[in-house]
């Protein structure tokens, strides 16, 4: 077996204020998988994201990223590994041109000119927007920004892509061209969503945390079909959608 | 509140201005306005020459009148105060037509709206031949401290979604059958207020969380650094340089 992009190990995190988020949760994602994270709100989920890029330092537990361990040593490389798309674009982009905001990681990493410029442009192909190289963040249209976010992350060349609701706000022609782009690129997507639908179509193994726990593994359209797990995390299809 | 000011000033063309490296053309304003605040105050043909020049500037960025005018209604309060302060000042007095006004106050009020209004107008030239993405470049070549160059960078980026929350707060309030017509009215307005600060707070945690998570570790990377060539800083300036020398030139004569 090869060694897993993302190693959970036993991790519990309780916020200063005394609130237990997770208790003791266990995942490995391994390269090349797309995975669902799903669970109802307030389950845990993105406390558990902001583990894996060591924003938060777990309480118990340990994290590695493809082998290395998450500790303030190895923040950077950390995070030029976990590439994390936050759920809101405005967030995220918060230079004033797509150039400078896709050019902020790398440069970050100490890339400079020509490897810096030719990394921007890749990331934008990367994802269909090399034309908006140029643009003010707040003048693209929301999917137009949600897509640059993923540029800003992927031109770090990530090894794992940590979307946070990547299909929220989206129309369905958006909805869908995104899900086009994340099948084409070739990094290992764990993918944070209530959008069950998108979940199947994506990801072909879920993972449900719930209350602070993973309490289901496996394929997802064999989670998604057994009624009773669903119905005891809160997770509902839309009406009318079969698997 | 309209569309947010700032985000729309700068005009694409294709001038002398519009291709000068946004640096030379930062420090050359901030020189040109110096030195024009430096010339004495009675000075008026002067200054008046200076005007010109300002507005001769403004003119050669080829910018149309009705994207002018609207931003240079920034000086409206200071030719109010302008006009105000004949009336108000003290000292010696002057007839000017039927009404018998200060001297001094006079004196003061022409050199306020000729300094004033030759610094807005290159300021606008500036502001017009410049975009917001070069102006924090410029502003981080020139060596400006990074928290101040994030928090102009920051301002450019974020007025526009901070205006567009407080339009819809406005319009979800109208919605429920708010008015503001009376003083009633400011607990409400207040309270709004204070949720548009706590939400721009919180954004920007979210906002730094994302700049954490893209390994910021508190320095602005540089990353397309400027140049200038010796004939692009001579041009840009000329304007100062000029006004240096009224500025000695009135004060030897005076």
């Amino acid at each position: 077996m090869t060694t897993p992009v993302l190693d959970l190990r036993g991790v519990a995190y309780a916020y200063p204020g005394g609130h237990q988020a997770l208790f003791g949760v266990d995942l490995h994602v391994h390269p090349g998988e797309r995975v669902a994270l799903l669970g109802p709100n307030g389950a845990g989920k993105t406390t558990l994201v902001l583990h894996l890029n060591g924003v938060l330092t777990p309480g118990a537990g340990s994290v590695t990223v493809s082998g290395l361990p998450v500790t303030d040593e190895n923040l950077l490389e950390v995070r030029r590994r976990v590439g994390i798309v936050f759920q809101d674009p405005d967030d995220q982009l918060f230079m004033p041109s797509v150039r400078d905001d896709v050019a902020f990681g790398p440069a970050n990493l100490g890339l400079r000119g020509a490897e810096l410029d030719a990394r921007v442009v890749e990331a934008l192909d990367a994802v269909g927007v090399a034309d908006l190289a140029d643009r003010a963040p707040h003048h693209l249209s929301f999917g137009q920004r949600r897509r640059v976010a993923i540029a800003t992350v992927l031109a770090m060349r990530p090894e794992i892509l940590v979307l946070d609701e990547p299909s929220s706000n989206l129309d369905p022609a958006s909805r869908r061209e995104l899900a086009d782009i994340l099948r084409s690129l070739d990094v290992t997507i764990l993918m944070v969503t209530h959008d069950l639908p998108y979940a199947v179509e994506l990801c072909p193994r879920a993972v449900v945390l719930s209350e602070g726990s993973v309490v289901a593994d496996g394929p997802t359209r064999e989670l998604l079909s057994d009624s009773a797990l669903m119905a005891r995390h809160r997770l509902e299809l839309p009406v009318g959608f079969s698997i | 509140m309209g569309s947010a000011p700032g985000a729309h000033l700068h005009v694409e063309g294709d001038t002398v201005l519009h291709r000068l490296p946004a640096h030379t053309k930062l420090v050359g304003l901030m020189a040109f306005v110096l030195a024009v605040v430096s010339v004495p105050s009675e000075a008026h043909v002067a200054l008046g020459a200076l005007l010109a020049l300002g507005v001769a500037v403004l003119l050669s960025t080829r910018v149309a009148a009705r994207h002018l005018l609207p931003r240079l209604a920034v000086e409206t309060p200071f030719a109010v105060f302008a006009l105000v302060l004949p009336f108000v000042a003290v000292g010696p007095t002057t007839a000017l037509g039927p009404v018998t006004v200060s001297q001094t106050g006079l004196t003061a009020a022409v050199a306020l709206l000729l300094k004033g209004t030759t610094g807005v107008v290159t300021a606008v030239a500036f502001a017009v031949t410049t975009r917001p993405r070069d102006l924090v470049r410029a502003l981080q070549h020139l060596r400006v401290p990074d928290p101040l160059v994030l928090i102009a960078s920051f301002m450019v980026r974020y007025l526009d979604v901070v205006a567009d929350q407080l339009r819809r707060m406005k319009v979800a309030r109208a919605s429920r059958g708010f008015s503001a017509r009376s003083v009633r009215a400011w607990p409400v307005l207040a309270a709004g207020t204070g949720a548009l600060f706590i939400r721009s707070y919180e954004r920007g945690e979210r906002v730094h969380l994302a700049m954490v998570s893209r390994g910021w570790t508190g320095a602005m990377p540089m990353t397309s650094p400027l140049s200038a060539t010796p004939g692009q800083w001579a041009t840009a300036l000329a304007p100062a340089l000029v006004a240096v020398v009224v500025s000695v030139g009135v004060r030897m004569a005076g």
